[in-house]
């Protein structure tokens, strides 16, 4: 899971509506589904606390800070935390809502044996809403 | 060959806004027309007063607590029952062309089909549905979708872009920086979500609409059964029709609603004694839900804010009859107008200035649950002209269209075929609708259950930010036509509270388990 969390080039793989993700240095650019680009900033990578965050730098956010830890539970599973700090509200509830969305992602893909990748179809399936 | 539906959907468009309801502002001789000729229901309410759960309850059939949307921004799950499915498995050719509004708009991830399938190039979409089998996306073969203005990846706002470029920036932006719903006024009065839209009306929403239903009804083989649920985006906010239509009302000489107190003293008597949320909205100290400003205080309204609102939606209301007409001129020229069933409703109503409010939310008054709603059978079932008072739903349509259509209503379905008469109406027991809100947004929830029954309206209010659960109102149509006194708490009609209390509770529909996620503000 943590293989897959810290390559920051691989987001599309995994979060859906991200089509596609650039990466300089610390700088990534990901692309969304509805054509916009965002760039953001990897702030931490930290393999031993296996935290990854990184800051959206886009005009319309006044603050953005998303967190992801993996928690090793010691059964070859691991417990997935997505925390996402948004200015303003309204944001902020869009992007839980999809980050909600890509934690199922992560789970079924590991659970139905790893790396299977969100599909390339840009019209999703979306059949939401069967989570809370 | 069968008969065809026409589905024809506003967005927020009051009772009173028709000339066949008594409007006086808007001439719609088109929908006067129809309604001469058809059904007019004079007591249509829908299942929730904002337009994902109203919406979904169309397309369901069902109540908001079973289809699960059960506020804007949850999106209606893609497998959901849907009765275009069961008309386009009968063999019905299906659009929907215009606003559809099942899925969020606040999509930057592109997560929704609706807000993804214009860049996509493709009519529709193999999805799911509800029986396990696979159709186009919620039984639609064909969509194109538009809605308040050129924000969002939609098809008309795609078209615009590429047609008419310079016109894009014309509209009045719905939502603020922060993507809250704008405050910002314009006009003559400053009104909030007024703006003087310079765009030719040949590419205004409203005509578009009209013009991508004509170009899909004329794809149709003549002998073709279909089903078109044409959606036209007003008169809903923002009031910004064309500027070159402007002339056809001047505000200045539009007389004040009924429902709107000139006073401010006798608006705040009139509101306090409705429960608190009411009287907190229009102080700015609470605004309970997203379809309203935040940054908006209904206590500023003035007066000449009021008349040039309903100046403008008029005009926008003008404007749908006239394309509504093109419309139907199309089905006639084609040979189809004698097996073509028309319905003509909305989603929700508008308070536009009842009470000194403007726009919607958890206010259960006839501003925002009267809804327009005509109903002219294709004129080859030789059903007669008629006025219904019985209280009906738009969860009704869906059964209605099932029976056009000679199809056996499923057992989703919650209501039942729109009765022809009040004799049918009273024989097949349409007592009571019932109306539900529930909200929870920014740690504010608001839960309201309403029912109207036997002339009353009585709205019980659920636990929430502001309420405790013992709140209610009750109100006796005959006497109080504007709602104004709240008889809730009076003892002499206890015990009719009591009864309609019990009666709502007796019709509570399932519940949707899990409950949907919220994914959006709208």
């Amino acid at each position: 899971m943590w293989a897959r969390i810290e390559d920051p080039g691989c987001i599309q793989d995994w979060f859906p509506g991200i089509t596609a993700s650039t990466v300089n240095g610390t700088s990534r650019i990901v692309t969304l589904g509805s054509g916009f680009t965002m760039p953001e900033e990897i702030v931490t990578s930290d393999p031993l606390l296996r935290r990854f965050q990184y800051r959206i730098d886009f005009p319309v956010f006044r603050h953005h800070l998303s967190t992801i830890d993996v928690i090793d539970l010691g059964d070859e599973t691991s417990l997935v935390v997505y925390a996402t700090d948004a200015d303003p509200r309204t944001l902020a509830l869009v992007i839980g809502a999809a980050t909600g969305d890509a934690l199922l992602e992560l789970r079924d893909q590991m659970e139905l044996g790893g790396g299977v990748p969100v599909p390339a179809d840009p019209v999703r399936s979306d059949s939401k809403g069967d989570h809370a | 060959m069968g008969r065809k539906i026409l589905l024809v959907t506003t967005d927020q468009q009051r009772y009173d806004t028709l000339g066949c309801n008594g409007g006086t502002l808007a001439r719609t001789p088109v929908v006067d027309g129809v309604a001469a000729a058809g059904i007019r229901y004079e007591r249509a309410h829908p299942q929730s007063v904002v337009c994902m759960p109203s919406r979904s309850t169309i397309l369901t059939g069902q109540y908001p607590s079973t289809h699960g949307v059960w506020m804007n921004g949850v999106p209606l799950p893609v497998d959901a029952p849907s009765v275009a499915a069961l008309l386009q498995r009968a063999g019905y050719r299906t659009a929907l062309v215009g606003k559809a509004h099942f899925e969020p708009y606040l999509d930057f991830f592109g997560r929704f089909t609706e807000n993804s399938l214009a860049a996509s190039g493709r009519e529709t979409k193999q999805q799911p549905w509800f029986d396990g089998t696979t159709g186009p996306h919620r039984g639609f073969e064909h969509l194109e979708f538009a809605t308040h203005g050129t924000a969002g990846t939609l098809h008309y706002a795609r078209w615009l872009a590429e047609a008419h470029p310079e016109a894009v920036g014309m509209y009045y932006s719905a939502l603020n920086g922060e993507l809250e719903v704008n405050a910002a006024g314009g006009g003559d009065t400053g009104a909030p979500q007024v703006h003087n839209n310079p765009i030719t009306r040949e590419w205004y929403h409203t005509d578009w609409v009209a013009d991508r239903t004509i170009a899909w009804l004329d794809s149709l083989d003549a002998d073709a059964d279909w089903f078109c649920w044409m959606s036209f985006p007003d008169p809903h906010h923002p009031w910004d029709p064309p500027e070159s239509e402007m002339d056809r009302i001047d505000w200045r000489e539009v007389p004040l609603p009924a429902g709107y107190p000139e006073a401010a003293a006798e608006r705040e008597q009139i509101l306090d004694a409705k429960p608190r949320h009411w009287r907190q909205w229009y102080d700015g100290t609470l605004v309970s839900n997203y379809e309203a400003p935040k940054d908006w205080v209904p206590a500023t309204l003035t007066s000449d804010q009021v008349r040039e609102v309903n100046a403008r939606n008029a005009v926008e209301c003008e404007l749908i009859d006239e394309a509504l007409g093109r419309v139907l001129e199309r089905i006639s020229a084609r040979g189809w107008d004698a097996d073509t069933d028309l319905v003509f409703t909305t989603d929700h109503g508008e308070l536009q200035g009842d009470f000194g409010l403007l726009f919607k939310g958890p206010y259960h008054v006839d501003a925002l649950m009267r809804l327009p709603l005509i109903w002219r059978p294709a004129p080859s079932a030789g059903v007669g002209p008629a006025v219904v008072t019985a209280p009906v739903g738009l969860v009704d349509l869906a059964p209605t269209f099932c029976s056009v259509a000679g199809l056996d209503a499923p057992e989703w379905m919650q209501g039942s075929s729109l009765p022809v008469d009040d004799t049918d109406a009273q024989t097949r027991g349409f007592e009571r609708v019932i109306t539900e809100w529930d909200s929870e947004l920014f740690g504010v929830g608001v839960h309201l259950r309403t029912i109207t029954r036997d002339g009353w309206v009585c709205t019980a209010y659920g636990p929430g930010f502001v309420h405790d659960g013992t709140e209610g109102e009750l109100y006796r149509l005959a006497d109080d036509p504007l709602q104004r006194e709240n008889l809730w708490d009076v003892r002499t009609h206890r015990a009719v509270r009591d009864d309609l209390v019990a009666d709502l509770r007796d019709h509570r529909a399932t519940v949707h388990e899990p409950r949907l996620a919220l994914e959006a503000p709208v």
